[in-house]
């Protein structure tokens, strides 16, 4: 993306109405050129000042009487022609002022988003990211014995990882990440020519979960809890690939756990 | 027998009436809001708006629910640009487009941090810089900004497509931080 057309973006961007990929695209461009993030900081800027000095007019008070009485007055000159049956006006009112009520507080929830939302978005970012060049792996390796020591003295736990290369999701390295404010295993797979990053953490409920799907920016989320582990999956191949991708490791999981504590927590030679 | 056909024609014209008030008047302020950063004259918005609504009323029967506040805006514009049609304000608008113009034409984006500071510290340099606008910009900012209405909605009032409102608002940010950057530098 040329730094014109970024510019032409930023706006829409800021707005929240770029589509995805256009999102993606600029995000990428951003990320790379230092004019370009510095326009955009300015947009921000000149968007706070519009929020914050620019004049929000309220209707003065003597126009409302003015309306009210001219509208009396025109209503009483016009007859509305065959009005449909009219709630009563009372009952259209209360009915108006609950309304107006439930907006505002359905508006205020939609704007606070859920941490489950805010996750979500990390887990997006991190995912992005990752596609960046260089970025994918620190240890880049299809050899699950290789992966799983490397993360040891990294992190304060061991993520289990499994090789799924026989169900055609070949493991093809690790990375450390920083998720949910702590240090995560990030495990990296490939399906066919789609990447899939799968973030491992201790979870901090113990009940095993089934795998929850969620889709955001075009790219489709899938989270569970399994063995004390809370899982979620980021990847921009179809919801029913990244199924039986879940599919899959939860089964290898829970035999690995069958057979004792061995491959989640001793370090593998 | 007459009469109480009558008592019955009252009561559902003042029931129309009602009904019309307790679904325009919450968002009065934004008719207001939009009317005065159109005419950029507090009488004038005054007027505007009270013709609006009662244009709104008269053709309230064509309203089947939905967005009440991008109906009434849809309005108020509509009613502004019959009345620009009329011959009033017309020749204003026109000299404020050359002046931006050559604004935007003479002059790349200051990037002096300082500058950009002095040029910010009033909310009076916003809203002239705002009201220098063009009005085809300035609406669609007006109501992106103010009023947080979507692409969606203000493509529905400004009767554009989505791509316009789109570019429109790319381009009015420009033109205003041009012009913002601009009168740091006057000073």
């Amino acid at each position: 993306m040329a730094c014109t057309h970024s510019q032409d973006w930023m706006s829409a961007y800021l707005d929240h109405e770029l589509d995805a990929s256009t999102t993606l695209q600029l995000e990428m461009h951003l990320a790379a050129c230092e004019q370009c993030t510095a326009a955009l900081a300015r947009y921000r800027a000149l968007r706070a000042d519009i929020a914050q000095h620019a004049t929000q007019y309220r209707a003065p008070t003597h126009l409302q009487h003015r309306i009210a009485t001219a509208l009396a007055g025109q209503a009483r000159r016009e007859r509305p022609r065959a009005a449909p049956p009219r709630l009563h006006w009372l009952s259209a009112l209360v009915a108006g002022l609950g309304a107006t009520a439930c907006a505002v507080t359905l508006a205020l929830y939609l704007q606070q988003p859920s941490p489950a939302d805010l996750l979500d978005q990390e887990l997006v970012s991190s995912h992005f990211r990752s596609l960046m060049p260089e970025h994918l792996a620190d240890v880049v390796s299809t050899d699950q014995h290789t992966v799983k020591p490397w993360f040891a003295g990294k992190l304060d736990y061991s993520p289990p990882v499994i090789d799924l290369a026989p169900q055609g999701f070949p493991l093809i390295g690790g990375r450390l990440d920083y998720l949910n404010q702590r240090p995560v295993a990030a495990l990296v797979y490939r399906h066919r020519k789609h990447i899939l990053n799968l973030y491992v953490w201790p979870a901090t409920d113990a009940a095993a979960s089934t795998p929850h799907a969620g889709s955001r920016q075009g790219f489709q989320l899938l989270r569970w809890r399994q063995d004390h582990m809370q899982y979620s999956a980021v990847s921009d191949m179809n919801a029913e690939d990244l199924r039986a991708f879940a599919g899959a490791l939860r089964e290898k999981v829970a035999a690995a756990a069958a057979v004792g504590e061995e491959t989640a927590t001793a370090p593998a030679r | 027998m007459g009469t109480f056909l009558g008592d019955e024609d009252n009561t559902a014209q003042s029931q129309s009436h009602v009904q019309f008030m307790a679904m325009a008047m919450p968002h009065l302020d934004a008719a207001y809001n939009l009317a005065r950063w159109l005419t950029r004259d507090e009488h004038d918005a005054d007027d505007l708006v009270q013709n609006a609504y009662l244009r709104a009323f008269r053709f309230a029967d064509g309203f089947r629910g939905g967005d009440a506040r991008a109906w009434l805006l849809t309005i108020v514009r509509n009613t502004y640009y019959s009345s620009l049609r009329d011959g009033r304000q017309m020749r204003a608008d026109v000299s404020f487009d050359e002046e931006l113009h050559g604004a935007e034409a003479g002059r790349q984006a200051d990037n002096d941090p300082a500058r950009i500071a002095a040029s910010r510290d009033t909310g009076r340099t916003v809203n002239q810089a705002l009201a220098r606008l063009p009005a085809a910009f300035r609406e669609v900012l007006v109501m992106k900004e103010m009023d947080d209405l979507s692409y969606k909605q203000i493509a529905q009032v400004a009767d554009i497509p989505i791509g316009t409102v789109m570019s429109r608002l790319a381009r009015a940010r420009r033109m205003l931080l041009n012009l913002l950057n601009q009168d740091g530098a006057g000073d």
